[in-house]
């Protein structure tokens, strides 16, 4: 099943010159691009490992695509977004994000249902991959 | 996908291109702002002509390789070699070979670290803030140091040549120092000398020259000169060019900053009445012949002080 988080995720995957233009828009706009990477891809996970420092002073999309491709050397194996943080008055937020690397089998997600009183039932979703231990998940 | 669909011109307009590409305005600033120089600004025009020839080639499907970019600046301190540099960022930036354009200066402490482990990220963090611009390595010799063998400029070499080859689209490396180190460095490091298409040496100013120069500085600040403060100028020169630390234009500018101090310090002592517009941007000959180097230069407990200054 086909990750679909952040930007783009519907379509082709990104080449790196798509990554560069996008980063490029977020750079113009002043806001500081970021690379990281995940094993757990669960939607509510928003806490990525961070790959390097976000990018403050870089002018062009250059340095972010060196970036992705250094992290896919080390964890070609997993997620990698890009994102944009705009950190002017108001935003202090995340602007951009899209995925830019995916592991080759990508098993999805189950639903638990868990029973609670009376006849409720609660459900949440779990990622195939996250039974394994952290470091064996997408071999 | 669209390997060969995009249908090529069959000829290629180059004065068109030339006119187009705002290449003509930079190098015209060149020639206007940049005093002296003769062979260094021959040595942009060609470089010039050869990036819009191929970029031409490319056009019409000729070539297809990023020509080396990489240049090497050599020349005593004072003649120019930044300032070039930010013109060659913006000729590059106008013939599309870079896409910002900016300069991002640095020397061996930008890039070599203090401890093991901390020499690749800063030589890469360098490395990223000039992508798309121009780096530019002022006294890059001092990133070689083979008296000491554990030294950490290895590493950062060893980076810089890796990024030179493999990101050759998204920056310019410029390599600037004196002429006889630059030299052994080059030859200690074969690796950058192939590397390195342009070398381009600037030779020192004449002393007419630095003479021009010290006119246009003072223009720029809206000072002038009095005829005799002019003269007393032009012996200045030829005194200080003898004495140690003479360092083409960088050694006027200081020599003219210390003239503005003297003229504040003489206005504000012998000013009685008000002062006119036109008093308070002349230099005199006082201002310039109280200077050291009219006494023999400098005294040799005064060479440290003056070392600190510079």
């Amino acid at each position: 099943m086909r990750l679909t988080q952040g930007q783009f995720s519907y379509l082709p995957d990104l080449t790196d010159e798509d990554i560069r233009v996008q980063a490029q828009y977020a750079i113009d706009k002043g806001w500081a691009v970021s690379v990281e990477f995940t094993d757990d891809p669960h939607p509510r996970n928003t806490y990525w490992e961070m790959w390097g420092h976000p990018m403050f002073d870089n002018p062009d999309a250059a340095a972010v695509v060196y970036e992705v491709n250094e992290c896919r050397k080390l964890h070609g194996g997993k997620y990698i977004r890009v994102i944009a943080f705009d950190a002017s008055p108001g935003w202090e937020s995340i602007r951009m994000s899209f995925i830019v690397n995916r592991p080759k089998t990508e098993p999805g997600f189950r639903v638990v249902r868990q029973e609670g009183e009376g006849r409720v039932v609660r459900y949440t979703i779990e990622s195939y991959a996250v039974r394994e231990p952290e470091g064996q998940r997408y071999a | 996908m669209t390997e060969d669909a995009p249908t090529r011109p069959a000829t290629v307009d180059l004065a068109a291109a030339y006119a187009e590409s705002g290449v003509r305005e930079v190098l015209e600033e060149l020639d206007r702002e940049m005093i002296g120089l003769g062979p260094v600004k021959q040595r942009i025009r060609e470089t010039a002509a050869l990036l819009l020839v191929d970029k031409a080639r490319r056009e019409l499907g000729l070539a297809s390789e990023t020509p080396t970019l990489h240049m090497s600046f050599t020349g005593n301190p004072g003649t120019g070699k930044t300032t070039v540099a930010l013109k060659m960022a913006e000729l590059l930036r106008k013939l599309g070979y870079v896409r910002k354009g900016h300069l991002v200066t640095v020397t061996r402490d930008d890039l070599v670290g203090q401890y093991i482990g901390h020499t690749a990220p800063k030589t890469k963090e360098v490395l990223k803030k000039a992508m798309g611009g121009v780096l530019f390595i002022d006294e890059a010799y001092y990133l070689y140091r083979p008296e000491n063998e554990r030294d950490y400029g290895q590493e950062a070499i060893e980076i810089l040549l890796q990024v030179m080859e493999n990101n050759r689209d998204d920056l310019v490396v410029i390599l600037a120092g004196y002429a006889d180190r630059m030299d052994r460095f080059f030859e200690s490091n074969p690796g950058f000398r192939s590397r390195i298409a342009h070398h381009i040496e600037f030779p020192d100013y004449s002393d007419p020259e630095l003479l021009k120069i010290a006119d246009i500085m003072l223009g720029q600040q809206n000072y002038t000169f009095d005829p005799a403060a002019r003269a007393a100028m032009e012996e200045y020169i030829a005194l200080r060019r003898g004495q140690p630390h003479f360092a083409n234009a960088r050694s006027i500018r200081n020599a003219l900053d210390r003239a503005r101090l003297r003229q504040a310090n003489r206005l504000f002592s012998e000013a009685k009445g008000p002062l006119t517009a036109a008093d308070l941007s002349t230099l005199t000959e006082a201002d310039l012949r109280t200077s050291r180097v009219f006494r023999g230069g400098l005294d040799v407990d005064r060479v440290r002080r003056a070392q600190a200054a510079e």
